[in-house]
């Protein structure tokens, strides 16, 4: 001890120069932060629930440069269970994060539930001409902002370049050369399909038949338009009915373990899905990694060029945050801080959705060794730049999921066509929409 | 002396009259632990439930009180009824197999014609030490259509594969996890009950001329009757609130598995997805109804049974 007193001088012990050392290190980092952030003598902790990999890292990043605030990262499941759990805790009137990965077709029901907090008061605007104009209006309302972008989910074909080398399939440009491409596969080598219709997730439903001009709903104050069995969608369900009847794509559900395995072991040879697509193949799939390829989505008609969207997510706060400042900075770091836009993009597959990133070249050209080399943001710039941005989804878009799940692995399961299941659908969606108050127009 | 030791008994007694008087208070003490529980977690939810009950929250006009409308719409849906009758299925395929099975190892266990008998009390047990999540998760591996371990046995030797998840199979799939899940605990409950059998029975049986099979159907089955009915009437119970397993099997078999596959199931939905607390907690209290309902039965069968 006599030794270390000494060192230090008379006077300053170990314990009181550890204090001064510690202040001044402190001070520069404050004085990098925003006005009105808590100081670093009080962390701010925060609570923040997603499921997409990788995410740990760019808190991490997060927290290294605003060390005054701790991110708790806690992933309470993947799209559904997700929502169910923030409705839970909002009903509860506790235990909701300060900060939620929220998907744009979930931003209408969690602001008709009142539960996202208005970034735009704490300075949210501010970065607003970062985002792409549609993702930034989809999750806001005028100046009032309700998520920050993460990323969009242009749609493509990905497709195993292997399978269609061996079978001698060409990348089909129309859905009709779709629908040829799946027959003959089916006949070269049964047991392999084309593609599994993924009537398990509304999600991939809805956004393969907005493609095809499908537009379900539209609320204009309390009144709401319901339209889900017009004949875009009973045409879009008699085109999947006949290949489904021929034997010619699978009906297997989507997302489970023999899924993704099929994915991997060349039984499905092709997967219509958004660029995120990989973000989760990679995470359970190992053999199949360099065979995949990825194509514009099949048209309508040859020569078209309309695409649609499907997922996407958005950073959205709470209004039972009590660090709603900080929340904010957290999202738009998240979303718009241009390294971690480069991380999502290049490591996760996340389609960007910061014009800088978009526009730079050197990003877009990025070789993926997923896609064996294939510069794939290229084709999902061209398919962004394809999407009806009008598509709207109904306030209570979780029931709806739900029915159409219900009712299409109903008629999968041998009850009626699929087209009758958009009948069913459009009824008990119809007396869910007058029951929760609605005025059905 | 004899003064000081009546002072000491006068102390005595008072002390006594102290202990008297905790001693009324003391079974509440005892039980204090369960009623605090009992109350906090089984009342006080079932009262707030019962409140969300006659209410209606909607996403537009907000909430209000409307009686029993709930209640009433309960009674006509054909989403829960229609699991019911599925759970009442499910019951009498189930529940016979299960109990009976248990019923079967519980006396070839104490018949003591066993060896390692410990051991397979045990393992047959087990279980029910896993949790039904783990257990539905395992059984859905193995089940799988692809790369289950059935499928694969099957496909090894030629067979066409076995699929556990059509309309047909659906249900046998999950009776079959129930049974693994429950047979041993219910076994156990039948091996102490057998256990308890006074020993000169057997005695006096053999003197009879009864022989092993003869005495475990004609003097244990009828001596452990009333322990039957009880767990028959656990897993009626049991049955009705079906929940883990086809919650957790309908990403595997969402065609056959829909949202409202059993009524908890249902509740499930409409709470959590449909944003329709009030209903659901409708639903539940109809459902808490109809298992009295059932088991009420039952038991109005069973014991007019035993009684003749």
């Amino acid at each position: 001890m006599p030794k270390d007193k000494s060192i230090l001088g008379a006077g300053l012990d170990r314990r009181r120069f550890l204090q001064v050392a510690g202040a001044s290190l402190a001070a520069p980092a404050l004085a990098t932060l925003p006005a009105g952030v808590a100081r670093a003598d009080d962390v701010v902790n925060l609570t923040f629930w997603a499921w997409t990999p990788g995410t740990q890292d760019v808190v991490n990043m997060f927290e290294k440069k605003y060390p005054n605030i701790k991110v708790n990262l806690q992933n309470v499941g993947q799209g559904a269970p997700h929502y169910v759990k923030l409705r839970d805790a909002i009903k509860a009137g506790t235990g909701l994060p300060d900060v939620a990965q929220m998907e744009f077709n979930s931003i209408p029901s969690f602001k008709a539930l009142k539960a996202l907090a208005d970034m735009g008061t704490s300075g949210a605007n501010d970065v607003k001409d970062k985002f792409v104009d549609w993702t930034w209006k989809a999750a806001s309302d005028g100046d009032k902002v309700y998520g920050i972008p993460w990323d969009s989910g242009p749609m493509g074909l990905l497709y195993r370049k292997d399978v269609f080398d061996d079978n001698k399939l060409t990348v089909p440009e129309t859905w009709d050369e779709f629908a040829d491409a799946a027959l003959q596969l089916a006949k070269n080598k049964p047991g392999t399909f084309l593609t599994d219709f993924g009537a398990a997730d509304a999600g991939w439903i809805a956004a393969v038949l907005w493609q095809k001009g499908w537009r379900p709903f539209h609320v204009d104050g309390t009144n709401i338009h319901i339209q889900l069995n017009d004949p875009i969608a009973k045409e879009w369900a008699g085109y999947w009915q006949k290949l489904i009847d021929a034997k010619a794509v699978d009906t297997a559900p989507v997302w489970t373990t023999e899924w993704f395995a099929g994915l991997d072991s060349g039984k499905y040879a092709s997967w219509i899905t958004a660029a995120w697509g990989p973000t989760l193949m990679t995470s359970s799939m190992k053999a199949s990694v360099g065979k995949w390829r990825a194509a514009p989505m099949p048209q309508y008609k040859k020569g078209d060029k309309i695409d649609s969207n499907w997922g996407g997510s958005n950073f959205s706060a709470f209004t039972t945050s009590p660090h709603l400042k900080e929340a904010t900075l957290f999202a738009t770091f998240m979303g718009g801080d241009p390294d971690a836009g480069r991380f999502w993009n290049t490591k996760e597959f996340l389609f960007p959705v910061q014009k800088a990133l978009i526009e730079d070249k050197e990003l877009m050209g990025t070789k993926y060794d997923f896609y064996g080399g294939q510069a794939v943001n290229e084709v999902f710039a061209a398919a962004e730049n394809q999407v009806d941005v009008g598509f709207e989804f109904a306030p209570f878009q979780d029931y709806v999921n739900t029915q159409i799940q219900d009712e299409l692995a109903a008629s999968i399961g041998g009850k009626g066509t699929l087209a009758d299941a958009f009948d069913r659908v459009q009824d008990t969606v119809v007396s869910y929409a007058n029951d929760q108050g609605y005025t059905v127009v | 002396m004899a003064d000081i030791a009546a002072t000491g008994s006068a102390v005595a007694k008072r002390r006594r009259r102290r202990i008297i008087v905790n001693k009324r208070v003391a079974p509440y003490v005892f039980l204090a632990p369960f009623i605090i529980l009992f109350v906090v977690f089984l009342i006080v939810p079932l009262l707030y439930a019962f409140d969300l009950s006659v209410y209606k929250s909607t996403l537009v006009g907000g909430t209000r009180f409307v009686w029993f409308d709930n209640y009433k719409r309960a009674f006509t849906d054909a989403n829960f009824w229609s699991g019911i009758v599925l759970l009442i299925k499910f019951s009498l395929m189930q529940i016979p197999v299960m109990l009976g099975l248990s019923l079967l190892f519980a006396l070839i266990l104490d018949s003591g014609t066993v060896y390692a008998k410990s051991f397979f009390r045990v393992s047959f047990f087990i279980p029910y030490a896993v949790p039904a999540v783990i257990a539905t998760l395992l059984w859905g591996y193995m089940y799988g259509p692809a790369y289950g371990p059935f499928a694969q046995l099957a496909t090894a030797i030629g067979w066409p594969k076995p699929d556990f998840f059509n309309d047909q199979t659906i249900l046998p799939s999950i009776a079959n996890i129930a049974t693994w899940e429950y047979m041993g605990y219910n076994m156990i409950i039948y091996y102490a009950a057998l256990q308890a059998i006074p020993t000169d029975l057997e005695e006096a049986s053999l003197m009879d001329g009864a022989g092993a099979f003869t005495y475990a159907l004609r003097i244990k089955l009828p001596m452990i009757v009333p322990t039957i009915i009880v767990t028959i009437i656990f897993s009626i119970i049991g049955s009705l609130q079906l929940f883990s397993e086809p919650y957790l099997l309908i990403n595997l078999a969402r065609n056959v598995i829909n949202s409202h596959f059993t009524p908890n199931l249902y509740a499930y939905t409409l709470a959590f997805t449909g944003q329709q607390y009030n209903y659901s907690a409708a639903i539940s209290f109809v459902l808490g109804g109809v298992v009295a309902v059932i088991s009420y039965v039952f038991m109005l069968f069973a014991n007019r049974g035993v009684s003749r």
